[in-house]
């Protein structure tokens, strides 16, 4: 469980950019995660509220953007979306590749923020 | 009175960017040095450690400058282990945090020389889970898993088996008393890691170490 440690990187990045903005306040933070990024959405909302008190974040929401898996499939010469994180195979021809184009993201992308 | 308007700030920010930074720092450093080094990751008792004691005096023989932090939550018993075979150790106590962190390396390597090393492993906390996400700087993860743990594991923990340059079977020797099925288990690992290389050892027994050694070796050489 190192959610409570990605919540605190949450924290830092996002306290950064709100100071940077001159925000009175924070209203959300939204944050994309790859299904291959290793964590766990529930564990995450779960240690975003404990984390947050009495900090700048106390009180926002926490918006995750789930991201799923794409890859490039050399045979057909695109990015398919895998349906599983289980087999690293283009779910059209079944050839196996490794060329993660989307899957590993753990990024806060925007924040709501009062001035 | 003031009216407050809200807005919406594009951050575009890797939340582990602080880990991320350091860890291409330290990268840096160890290739300027002229150091391999390796991530070793793994569930607990999979054999990390003996793999690495035998890895350290068998590098040790061939003529290479190795040193190694361990990584654990509590106590220094694999520090203490790994020093009676003579080669730099130093013990990274977690404090109950489930992974090792670039900052900690760091902080660990505080006085060594690197240019006097030609490998550098970290053998990182036991879990499957978490270390994934933590670049350390190194130039090789490795991920190992054993005969006894069960051939569906790397299907389990896809971010990790993902993350590794390579894998490393351990505890061959007890391969047939565990009915280990070697095809299912290469197969799963190579789903999740398309064309990763993958060794089979025991080191117990001293089997497959050349392999793991040469392999090493070469991966170094690459890297000159």
């Amino acid at each position: 469980m190192h959610e409570l440690s990605i919540v605190r990187g949450i924290i830092e990045t996002v306290s950064e950019a709100a100071q940077t903005a001159n925000a009175k306040k924070i209203k959300a933070v939204h944050l994309r995660v790859g299904a291959l990024a290793g964590v766990v959405k529930d564990a995450l909302l779960f240690s975003y509220g404990l984390a947050t008190e009495e900090t700048m974040l106390a009180g926002s929401e926490l918006v995750v953007e789930e991201l799923p898996l794409l890859i490039f499939c050399q045979v057909c010469g695109k990015s398919v979306k895998l349906p599983s994180v289980q087999s690293f195979r283009c779910p059209e021809c079944k050839t196996p590749s490794g060329d993660i184009r989307q899957g590993k993201e753990l990024e806060v992308s925007s924040i709501e923020i009062e001035v | 009175m003031t009216v407050m308007t809200t807005r919406v700030l594009e951050v575009r920010k890797n939340v582990l960017n602080k880990n991320d930074e350091l860890a291409r720092q330290l990268r840096k450093d160890f290739e300027t040095a002229g150091v391999f080094a390796l991530n070793l990751v793994s569930s607990p008792g999979t054999g990390k450690t003996l793999l690495l004691e035998k890895t350290l005096s068998c590098l040790c023989r061939r003529g290479f400058r190795v040193a190694a932090l361990v990584g654990d939550l509590e106590t220094e018993n694999d520090a203490n282990r790994l020093a009676k075979s003579g080669v730099p150790v130093r013990q990274i106590k977690t404090d109950g945090r489930c992974h090792l962190e670039a900052e900690m390396v760091r902080k660990h390597l505080a006085g060594w020389h690197l240019n006097e090393l030609d490998f550098l492993f970290i053998e990182n906390v036991g879990n499957l889970v978490c270390p994934a996400s933590y670049d350390l700087g190194e130039a090789l993860r490795v991920a190992l898993l054993s005969v006894t743990e069960g051939e569906d594991k790397p299907l389990k923990y896809p971010t990790m088996f993902n993350s590794a340059d390579a894998a490393v079977i351990t505890k061959m020797d007890l391969a047939e008393a565990c009915e280990y099925d070697r095809a299912t288990a290469l197969h799963n690992i190579r789903e999740i890691r398309p064309g990763i290389e993958i060794i089979e050892l025991s080191a117990k027994r001293g089997l497959g170490m050349d392999n793991w050694l040469n392999f090493l070796e070469r991966k170094k050489a690459e890297l000159e």
